[in-house]
């Protein structure tokens, strides 16, 4: 549905964007981390078909960013970290005037708008004035602005950023809601629990460059090497790394507890517990190291 | 795609479907704004009514003294215009709400995310801002003359009521893509209020001429000034199509000024790539280099930026032919008397004062200094003009030139004779340099209008210096040089043996 292909945007000396290039399946949500001024933006506009890349191409939902840029724009939703609202119009007139502008027909943008506003839950303020929203219903409608004509693609950048814990929920709730079998959606975020909880990959952006790509676990295993064990003894350790250290890799210690890493946990773990226990080792807890995302985010971006 | 619309074909009904759905959204959201309103129904019925009123008031108190019946045909059309301008005032305010206040409250983005082209765009946007006060301003016009009509029994001639309807529409557009231009140059209101000041004091400049000639009654020279913003729309409005697009409005955070960059650019567009015949130019000795570098400028890189400049070089020189026609025009009218150029004012003597008008010395230097100042300041003028008084400076010493060979056969002389003794040995040299020079100095002017694709209109001015003073310190300098040393020398010799006493 989406494919980049070396996707580079210069602005004068500075280069934004550098040789990008990934693709997001049908029914895939991919999230586009990195911190500030990463390029996550401006690779977002150059998929939207609003940035012409200085070099490399997109293919968005059929149709190539250079060549055909209005045929893009027709088929993808964006929504960015700012409604960018025009708050003296009310809810249904500001949909109305957007579905125009998509070239929707006129009874199918008042079915689509309705519809829209009922599953987000903002028929009450559906003919009222944008200027008399909250944060995040503003928010809600701008994401309704971005979904009226059914877009095959949707683009959000940076879609909570502004917003407090609340109204990022509820925005976080509605884009998991819009998931569908149809529609591939790119998130920019530097949120990482937003990333890890809505996203299927995860594709990490820093100075421009696309630096790891994978599932959330993917990125661990591949970034903070094979999962960590702790392993927590009845008794004095010393006896005991003898006894496993051909099985796995002993990574710290303590006077009653061990830290191995093993890529292949459950096969390993039975085999130490087997072995300890033979040995008449007695074994208090045995239990994975919690690595977050937080950590592999700052692996790669402080590397 | 789910829905219908999206299959829906393009063209210019869909553009056009565009273009009026913002337009009324632009309109509508203006008319919404009480700050905008309030002021548009005031000059609209109220400020009209009021002119109505200081007319028939002024009519009344001529009249008590006896009368002076050119007061009243003057002023009534004057305030005619007054009526019409003060609205359309409203459209600089509008405009830059529209593009400069939508860009700082970010309302921007979405209308880019959506299928609307650039052009679309800026023509939706550009009308929008217009519209109201051009109503309001016809409105108000109607208002003042209904109220004429009622009190005093005048109505204004039809070609002034055109004249006053053109004028109206076409300050209009001026301050409207004017107010783009600005808007797209800034990221705030704030800055373009500031940037405004270019639109608003000619403007002001330009009603004061406007009253005047009202005044004076002369409504021909304002059918000039509608001619005048005609042109100045166009320019405008092909600026504005070119620098409103989404990669101007979104690619850059332009209201830094960013020395380091500007500086690294020029130098990056100022140098060129050193040519030897085919040989890699560093492995010349040291001391033989510099042959690399000016075989680089002069076999390549200045061929290659004449080319670029041929459209420019074309018009100059089509200016230039225009001068001539004009200057043998001018001869043909008005005959200067024969005994203006005899034998005897043609000597030895008439070179042997070194200063013409007070100005010119014709010595080598003389001659040089006051070329290059000329030329220097038409580039200067060039960049505040779109490159248009540039080309008038080149114009203007061409029609002389053009009128006094003209002369000479209307005197007896032989044109030809006359030309090759006293023009083209130094003109050979000297009409290159300067269609050369003026050429490089209009895309120092004209590169506002149309940068080259892809990049910015600060970089592409940078780039047009750059080719400037490359052409004007390796070509224009040594030809104007060798031209002036002709001229001192060589000229005044010809002149002589071909028409002394």
């Amino acid at each position: 549905m989406i494919e980049l292909q070396g996707l580079t945007k210069r602005f004068g000396e500075f280069t934004a964007v550098n040789r990008v290039t990934f693709s997001v399946r049908a029914g895939e949500i991919l999230a586009l981390l990195g911190p500030n001024g990463a390029g996550k933006t401006t690779t977002v506009r150059m998929l939207g078909a609003i940035l012409r890349p200085t070099a490399g191409d997109a293919l968005v939902a059929g149709h190539w960013v250079t060549k055909s840029p209005r045929e893009v724009r027709r088929r993808i939703g964006l929504l960015t970290e700012h409604p960018g609202l025009y708050l003296r119009m009310r809810g249904a007139e500001y949909l109305d005037f957007f579905g125009r502008m998509m070239q929707i027909d006129p009874d199918e943008r008042v079915r689509r708008a309705r519809e829209l506003v009922d599953y987000f839950g903002m028929s009450d303020l559906y003919d009222r004035r944008l200027s008399t929203y909250s944060k995040g219903a503003r928010q809600k409608i701008a994401l309704v602005r971005a979904m009226l004509h059914d877009p095959p693609v949707l683009l959000l950048d940076e879609p909570t950023s502004a917003m407090d814990p609340h109204s990022a929920k509820l925005v976080r709730d509605a884009i998991v809601s819009l998931r569908s079998q149809s529609r591939a959606t790119v998130i920019c975020t530097h949120n990482l629990a937003e990333a890890e909880a809505i996203a299927d990959r995860i594709a990490i952006i820093r100075r421009g460059e696309i630096i790891a790509l994978g599932t959330s676990g993917e990125l661990k295993d591949q970034l903070l090497g094979p999962p960590l064990m702790e392993l927590r003894l009845a008794g004095p350790v010393d006896g005991a790394v003898d006894l496993v250290s051909d099985l796995v890799t002993i990574e710290g210690r303590g006077a009653d507890w061990l830290l191995y890493s093993t890529p292949n946990p459950s096969h390993t773990n039975p085999a130490v517990l087997q072995t300890l226990s033979r040995e008449g080792v007695g074994v208090v807890t045995l239990s994975e190291v919690e690595r977050s995302l937080e950590d592999v985010f700052l692996r790669v971006v402080e590397a | 795609m789910t829905t219908k619309a999206l299959q829906r074909e393009g063209g210019i009904a869909e553009s056009l479907r565009l273009v009026l759905a913002l337009v009324g959204r632009e309109v509508r959201d203006s008319l919404r704004d009480w700050r905008i309103a309030i002021p548009i129904v005031l000059l609209t019925l109220l400020f009209p009514l009021i002119m109505t009123f200081v007319a028939n008031s002024a009519i009344e108190w001529v009249a008590s003294y006896g009368g002076a019946p050119i007061i009243s045909e003057r002023m009534l059309p004057f305030l005619l215009m007054i009526v019409g301008f003060f609205p359309i005032s409203f459209s600089l305010v509008i405009a830059l709400e529209t593009f400069a206040g939508e860009r700082e409250r970010k309302s921007l983005e979405p209308l880019l995310a959506t299928i609307l082209s650039d052009a679309e765009l800026y023509v939706g946007k550009t009308v929008g801002a217009m519209v109201p006060p051009l109503l309001a301003a016809y409105l108000g016009v109607g208002v003042y003359l209904t109220g004429l009509y009622y009190f005093e029994g005048w109505s204004p001639p039809l070609e002034l009521f055109v004249l006053i309807i053109v004028l109206t529409t076409a300050e209009c557009v001026v301050m409207v893509s004017g107010a783009v231009v600005v808007s797209s140059q800034t990221t705030s209101v704030r800055a373009a209020n500031l940037l405004a000041s270019f639109i608003i004091i000619p403007m002001a400049l330009l009603a004061q001429g406007e009253a005047l000639v009202m005044f004076w009654g002369n409504y021909d020279a304002l059918w000039w000034i509608v001619a005048f913003l005609v042109v100045a729309d166009v320019i405008l409005v092909r600026m504005g199509i070119y620098i409103f697009n989404r990669e101007e409005l979104l690619g850059r955070e332009i209201d830094e000024l960013n020395l380091g960059y500007i500086w690294r650019t020029f130098w990056r567009h100022l140098q060129w790539e050193p040519w030897f015949f085919g040989r890699d130019p560093d492995r010349l000795p040291a001391a033989l280099r510099w042959m690399g570098a000016l075989g680089g400028l002069y076999r390549r890189h200045l061929p290659a930026v004449l080319r670029e400049s041929r459209l420019a070089v074309a018009t100059v020189v089509v200016a230039i032919l225009l001068a001539v026609l004009v200057g043998l025009s001018f001869a043909a009218d008005y005959p200067l008397p024969a005994e203006l150029l005899g034998d005897e004012v043609v000597s030895a003597d008439s070179f042997s004062d070194s200063r013409v008008l007070g100005v010119l010395s014709l010595t080598t230097g003389g001659i040089l200094s006051h070329n290059l100042r000329v030329l220097v300041g038409a580039a200067l003028l060039a960049v505040f003009s779109f490159g248009s008084l540039a080309i008038a400076l080149t114009m203007a010493p061409l029609a002389v030139v053009a009128f006094l060979v003209a002369q000479s056969a209307n005197m007896g002389y032989d044109p030809w004779l006359f030309f090759a003794a006293g023009v083209l040995p130094h003109g050979a040299l000297e009409i290159p340099a300067v269609v050369l020079s003026t050429a490089m100095a209009v895309r120092l002017g004209a590169v506002f209008m149309s940068p080259p694709r892809g990049m910015a209109v600060g970089e592409a001015w940078l780039r047009a210096l750059a080719d400037f003073l490359k052409v004007f310190v390796f070509l224009v300098l040594p030809m104007l040089a060798a031209a002036a040393a002709v001229e001192a020398h060589l000229t005044p010799a010809l002149v002589i043996r071909a028409f002394g006493g």
